[in-house]
């Protein structure tokens, strides 16, 4: 569960990112939030991986007021978190198998399990004959794949994706979507930053428009709407 | 633990060229603290041996008693800044001053011994710079007429070996402080080649261990290859040097006594390593420390 209380966060500049918001998200539900550049989207995804901490209100996921966690506190918390970006962010040096195996790697899993449980992911985003490969002999879809597969490899109850469509052409990222709606059926609570507006109102899911650091809608089954 | 010293050993291998150079900064500061190191033992034995000779000679007021000198000798010998003592009656001193002195003239002297109130210890110490206070102590003894001292030499050696030791101080802590300096920049390179990694170890929630022990296991590595290398090449250097010089001039030996190469390394071998290691680990932990808010 992901609860924002009044929520808001001013940068040292001075400029408000997120202002007075409020969200409320069950567990196994998927999200859409979407808006323009400056909505706030990004921050909010920030707050939630406790990057930022709030300037003022609570975030509380899976019943941990997040705001409150001490420092050494943070890295169990964000086991709980899978997380996706834009821009991959895979290791060029390492091989598919060694990317996956790395978020089970940092968190001390032990080897047998991980023998065990990287195929298992690979396989589920059908990159499982690509295990051998650098990211640079992969398309820009498979790096996504490869991400997810990172990302939920350690079985978090919640899977954050930050525009993780923005840099695939519109095929790869409707199987990209494909695979979340997937993760999200098998139990997963999925929270997509977006500007696909295809996509967004294809999939008929709850979706938070965002606009300047407010809540402009919240639609159960709603669609990409212009914040005009 | 098994994972984070496989990434420092990846560490190193990724980053050839900088872990090199900074094998080579240690291995060159360790190696000139063996240089230094053997240089000052070395001095420092020799010195040891020089004033190991320099005695205070103490000669008694005339007509007095064996007994007296017997008791002045105990006394003395009771002194904390007293080795030994060697007593050397008047007939002894005027067989040795004949012997060094006099050769063919000496029958001109027939029976007499011109040295007869010269009976004397010579009192060996501890320590030379010590001589002051004896030598003020022995002046206040009664019985006893005069005593000589060696000050000069006492004090040149025992000033010569301050000085030599606060300079290899000063300059073994300058290269620590310098090896120091040039690890913390490999390992600040090594943390900026691997920022995105280090990012995403982050988000995935490895701890801060995680994070920072595979650059300090890469220091401690860097730090023990750096001692061992300057410390075969010393010993192997230093053995032969030796032998080389205790062969071709032989008439050395008597003046320069050598400290052994095993000897020098019993010591040398585990504070170089030490060294190292402590270079390594300081150097890639503040760094660590500095660059890496996780």
């Amino acid at each position: 569960m992901i609860i924002l209380e009044d929520v808001s966060k001013t940068y040292s500049t001075g400029a408000p990112a997120l202002n007075n918001v409020s969200i409320h998200i069950e567990p196994g539900e998927f999200v859409f939030v979407v808006g323009d550049s400056g909505s706030g989207k990004s921050t909010m995804i920030k707050l939630l991986l406790r990057e930022l901490t709030p300037s003022s209100g609570r975030i509380i996921v899976n019943n941990t007021d997040v705001g409150r966690l001490k420092h050494r506190q943070i890295p169990i918390y964000r086991r709980n978190i899978g997380v996706v970006f834009q821009d991959f962010r895979l290791l060029k040096d390492r091989n598919v198998y060694e990317n996956v195996a790395f978020a089970q790697r940092v968190i001390s899993v032990p080897n047998r399990q991980i023998r065990k449980n990287v195929p298992s992911v690979l396989s589920l985003v059908s990159l499982a004959e690509k295990y051998k490969s650098r990211p640079r002999q992969l398309s820009g879809g498979e790096q996504q794949r490869v991400a997810v597969a990172r990302a939920i490899v350690n079985k978090p109850p919640i899977l954050l994706a930050d525009e993780p469509t923005g840099n695939l052409d519109p095929r790869t990222s409707w199987e990209i979507m494909k695979l979340l709606e997937q993760i999200n059926r098998d139990g997963t609570t999925v929270l997509v930053v977006t500007h696909n507006r295809e996509i967004v109102n294809a999939m008929r899911k709850r979706v938070i428009t965002m606009k300047k650091g407010i809540i402009l809608s919240d639609q159960k089954k709603g669609s990409y709407i212009d914040e005009g | 633990m098994g994972y984070t010293f496989r990434q420092g050993i990846k560490n190193i291998l990724r980053n050839k060229v900088f872990s090199l150079a900074t094998v080579a900064t240690i291995s060159a500061c360790v190696f000139l603290f063996g240089l230094f190191y053997a240089v000052v033992i070395n001095f420092q034995n020799i010195v040891r041996t020089a004033q190991s000779g320099v005695a205070v000679t103490v000669f008694f007021d005339e007509g007095i008693e064996d007994a007296r000198i017997q008791e002045i000798g105990q006394e003395i010998g009771k002194r904390a800044e007293v080795s030994r003592i060697v007593f050397v009656s008047a007939q002894e001193a005027w067989d040795s001053f004949k012997d060094d002195y006099l050769g063919e003239y000496v029958d001109t002297f027939g029976d007499d011994n011109p040295l007869a109130d010269c009976a004397n210890y010579e009192i060996y110490m501890n320590d030379v710079s010590m001589q002051d206070s004896l030598v003020g102590y022995l002046q206040t003894i009664p019985g006893i007429r005069e005593v000589h001292k060696s000050a000069n030499v006492a004090n040149a050696l025992s000033n010569v070996n301050s000085l030599v030791a606060y300079v290899s101080l000063g300059i073994i802590l300058i290269l620590f402080c310098v090896s120091i300096f040039l690890i913390s920049n490999t390992v600040a390179i090594g943390i900026t080649v691997r920022r995105e990694e280090i990012a995403i170890m982050k988000l995935i929630g490895a701890t801060d261990f995680v994070v920072r022990a595979p650059f300090v296991y890469e220091g401690i590595i860097l730090g023990i290859i750096g001692a061992g290398i300057p410390l075969a090449l010393l010993y192997y250097l230093y053995d032969n040097l030796i032998n080389y010089v205790l062969s071709r001039y032989s008439v050395l030996s008597s003046i320069l006594v050598f400290v052994s190469a095993d000897e020098i390394f019993y010591t040398l071998a585990p504070v170089a390593v030490i060294m190292g290691v402590g270079i390594g680990f300081l150097g890639s932990l503040f760094t660590v420390r500095r660059h890496l808010r996780v």
